[in-house]
């Protein structure tokens, strides 16, 4: 591990030497939402930088933010919520302000078929149905939240997952109804799961939001790297999967 | 007491360090003054009672199913004993996530069974309380299994025939003979599947989901405070630790060092 | 009333064929080297293996498991319950066969008194002695009055003083019990004093049987003999001399003819350094092959033809100076040895 260290600081010290920020390793922190996009930007972002190698921690948000306050040793920060950004900015680990690069809006999830005929947010309300939500304490079931009452709906929900991988799973193996997911992991499920658009989505707008770490190992490429995240290149793979631009 | 030789002693203080360090860190970290708001308000109560509720049914469950398996494994002459036995410990080493999974797929409302007790019963498991109770055995049976089948296999079976000459059916022998010589194994396999099922999370989140006061156990309201107040998560980890120390060491008294 | 058992085991090369009967009241006991079949014999009568048929008063127990058959067990090593007190332990067998707890507990109480252990009801069963042990687990043997009593070794787990006294006891609790009685042991004092009978298994075969008396006076295989320390030989008598089977001859004091067996004591052979001149008629060179100190005399393994064991003082050890390749003179008196019909 110290040796691992002593290498990566050696590939920094060499990168600030010679003046070339995007080489040398780069860690991100990234919203497990955005596991497969950020994926392929990392690929685009090496292919551009040669010598630059970008590694990827992806969890939920809010995992992230505790370990980037206990010290981890990270150069980027993308989340899911503008609140556990605020953590991070809150605790002096980000003192850059942080740019929103996409947002994400809500879609009801049903599985393949829509076997309990789920039309619109109405549904969500019937006690015959099985539906699932994200718990409130999680980004998806706090915009669940705003959409109910900006509806004026009573949900009757049978379960709140602890996040929205699991709430998709329930729809594809068909154990609820109808469920409330992001764009994106409706995308990402792919054929097993439907996506129903509805009007009230625009109520509970998620923000994500990117920034440097006031103590990147790695600072030059960290900030390459949120540019090219905010690049149209960037933009544009995010699209593709689902999320819409700020 | 014999003095432990240094090669041993060193190695046996790191473990306990080990074990003991992160629960050191849990109370140094705790806001105590949160403590008794925190014990008293009705979430905890609620998944508290739960907790527990689902966690001793969950080991009747094991007990009155794993007991006899375990007897199976070991004295059953049954053929694939060894393949059987392996495959009881599956659960051991599955992701319990997994786990909940394969439950999903097997009792879920579209699954191998689980459609047929939706069509012919209207019985659905999923986000059930009876669903918490099946997820925690499923994942909690091995460690009974395993520990009862132990001191079965070590247990002189010649005392079962002692019992049959004495007049004794088999099941009279097993009752009277063969259970209470493998007592203490039976104690502390009940101990540790009821501690791995108060404990239990991935399995129990992913088959019966998390609904306050239906499924949502201390686990689980552990796992969901960390997202947005970890200081709760914290208090509620350190009464789900008293509760089970407390529980455990009553246990302890009135079975390990009761009447033997 | 006669018990009639034929017993048929197979396992592996080992075949066990046993025919035993036993009165009531009797005790038989079932005598053989170690893996002779005494203790599968057991398991098949006791029905806790496959294998014993057994007849007993118009019904057969062909078939039936342990726990069908009118038997008690005393094992080798008790097999007491552990978790149960004395008197639990003797009540078990009449509660699993129905009796009512509070009855049960009379009867075990009777037991336990009988045994003299009317003091130690509530005793666990690691609390007590050997000897203890033991007579608890005759009386729970005994408590379902069975027609069968089976004792597997059942003072072999005892130390030598306490085995004394226990056997004694035991001889008294069998001559009052009226069933029938099968002994099986490896100890020929144990079967002398304890059984009325001897059925002496070799091989998973009955090689001998009769009152103690018989068998000691007359035995039939080498290891019986060895077992009641006789000097014994097969050979062809014709009037006094007999020609023995393994080489050399013998002249005895009772004329014979045809297939004898022929026994005499070892402390009927006297050992010289040289050739004796005087009245035994029976004297031949032989080489001292091992010697062993018992108590009170000194056994020696001679190699001659034949070959013999004598048993001589330990003063006459020293006068000789023996040693093990020592070449003496055996001599044996005419009168000392007895000889039997073979067969």
């Amino acid at each position: 591990m110290r040796r691992l260290l002593a290498v990566v600081t050696a590939l920094t010290l060499v990168g600030c030497a010679a003046k070339q920020p995007t080489t040398g390793e780069i860690t991100v922190f990234a919203a497990a939402s955005l596991t497969e996009s950020f994926t392929k930007l990392g690929k685009d972002f090496e292919a551009k930088n040669p010598g630059a190698k970008v590694k990827f921690n992806f969890a939920g948000s809010s995992a992230l933010a505790q370990q980037i306050n206990q010290g981890a040793p990270v150069d980027v920060f993308a989340s899911a919520a503008p609140a556990n950004m605020k953590q991070v900015t809150d605790s002096g680990a980000v003192t850059a302000s942080p740019a929103t690069f996409v947002k994400n809006t809500l879609q009801i999830a049903v599985p393949k078929g829509n076997p309990g005929k789920v039309s619109g947010l109405a549904d969500f309300g019937n006690p015959g149905l099985k539906i699932a939500l994200c718990a409130e304490q999680v980004p998806c079931g706090a915009a669940a939240k705003k959409v109910f009452e900006a509806a004026k709906i009573t949900a009757a929900p049978d379960t709140l997952e602890q996040d929205v991988k699991a709430v998709l799973t329930k729809v594809r193996l068909g154990e609820v109804d109808a469920a409330l997911v992001y764009r994106t992991d409706v995308k990402s499920a792919g054929d097993s799961v439907e996506g129903k658009d509805f009007p009230e989505a625009d109520k509970a707008v998620n923000e994500y939001p990117i920034a440097p770490l006031a103590k990147a190992p790695n600072a030059g490429a960290a900030k390459a790297f949120v540019d090219f995240v905010l690049s149209e290149q960037g933009r544009k793979v995010l699209a593709e999967a689902g999320f819409t631009a700020p | 007491m014999t003095k432990p030789p240094a090669v041993l002693l060193l190695p046996a203080l790191a473990g306990v360090a080990f074990l003991l360090v992160p629960l050191a860190g849990l109370l140094v970290r705790a806001p105590w003054a949160d403590l008794p708001r925190q014990l008293l308000s009705a979430e905890v109560g609620e998944a508290l009672r739960l907790s527990l509720i689902t966690a001793s049914l969950a080991t009747i469950v094991c007990l009155l199913l794993g007991v006899p398996l375990a007897w199976l494994l070991a004295r059953g002459d049954l053929p694939g004993r060894g393949i059987l036995r392996a495959l009881i410990t599956v659960p051991l080493v599955l992701p319990p996530v997994v786990g909940g999974v394969a439950l999903l797929l097997v009792l879920g409302r579209r699954g191998l069974v689980g459609q047929y007790l939706d069509e012919w019963f209207g019985v659905t498991l999923p986000f059930t309380t009876t669903g918490v109770v099946l997820a925690e055995a499923f994942v909690a049976m091995p460690f009974l299994v395993i520990s009862v089948e132990g001191a079965l296999r070590a247990a002189d079976p010649r005392f079962e025939e002692a019992a049959a000459t004495l007049g004794a059916s088999r099941w009279l022998t097993f009752r009277r003979v063969t259970l209470p010589s493998v007592m203490p194994g039976v104690v502390a396999g009940t101990v540790l599947c009821w501690a791995r099922a108060l404990g239990e999370f991935g399995a129990t989140i992913t088959f019966a989901g998390n609904f306050p006061g239906r499924t949502t156990t201390m686990p689980l309201a552990v796992y969901l405070a960390l997202e947005t107040d970890p200081d709760a998560a914290i208090v509620l980890s350190i009464v789900l630790l008293l509760v089970s120390i407390a529980v455990l060491a009553g246990l302890r008294d009135r079975w390990i060092s009761g009447p033997t | 009333m006669t018990l009639h058992a034929e017993l048929r085991v197979t396992r592996g090369t080992f075949t066990l064929e046993l025919d035993l009967t036993i009165e009531a009241g009797e005790v038989v006991a079932l005598l053989g080297p170690n893996g002779a079949g005494k203790t599968t014999a057991l398991r098949a009568l006791a029905g806790l293996d496959a294998g014993g048929r057994v007849r007993h008063n118009g019904s057969t127990w062909d078939g039936l498991p342990a726990e069908r058959r009118p038997i008690g067990v005393v094992f080798q090593d008790y097999l007491l319950f552990a978790h149960m007190t004395a008197l639990d332990n003797v009540a078990f067998g009449p509660r699993a066969r129905g009796v009512r707890k509070a009855d049960a507990n009379v009867v075990a109480a009777q037991r336990l008194e009988q045994v003299g252990l009317a003091g130690f009801a509530k005793a666990k069963p690691r609390t007590l002695s050997g000897g203890q042990a033991q007579r608890v687990a005759l009386a729970r043997a005994l408590a379902t009055d069975p027609e069968l009593l089976l004792l597997d070794e059942p003072l072999a787990a005892l130390d030598a003083s306490t085995r004394l006294r226990v056997r004694s006891e035991l001889a008294r609790h069998l001559r009052d019990y009226p069933g029938h009685t099968l002994l099986v042991t490896h100890d020929p004092l144990d079967a002398m004093v304890l059984a009325d009978r001897l059925v002496i298994l070799e091989h998973g075969r009955v090689v001998q049987q009769g009152t103690p008396k018989d068998v000691v006076r007359q035995p039939r295989t080498d290891y019986v003999a060895n077992l009641v320390g006789l000097n014994f030989y097969r050979g062809l008598a014709d009037d006094t001399t007999i020609r023995l089977d393994d080489g050399g001859t013998l002249t005895v004091a009772e004329p014979a003819t045809g297939p004898v067996h022929v026994v005499f004591p070892p402390t009927a052979v006297s050992l010289f350094p040289d050739k004796p001149s005087g009245s035994p008629r029976n004297t031949w060179p032989a080489t001292v092959a091992g010697i062993e100190q018992h108590a009170h005399t000194t056994r020696v393994e001679l190699d001659g033809s034949p070959a013999v064991v004598a048993d001589i003082t330990t003063a006459t050890v020293a006068d000789l100076r023996l040693q093990p390749g020592t070449t003496l003179w055996v001599s044996l008196k005419a009168t000392e040895i007895h000889t039997y019909p073979a067969g």
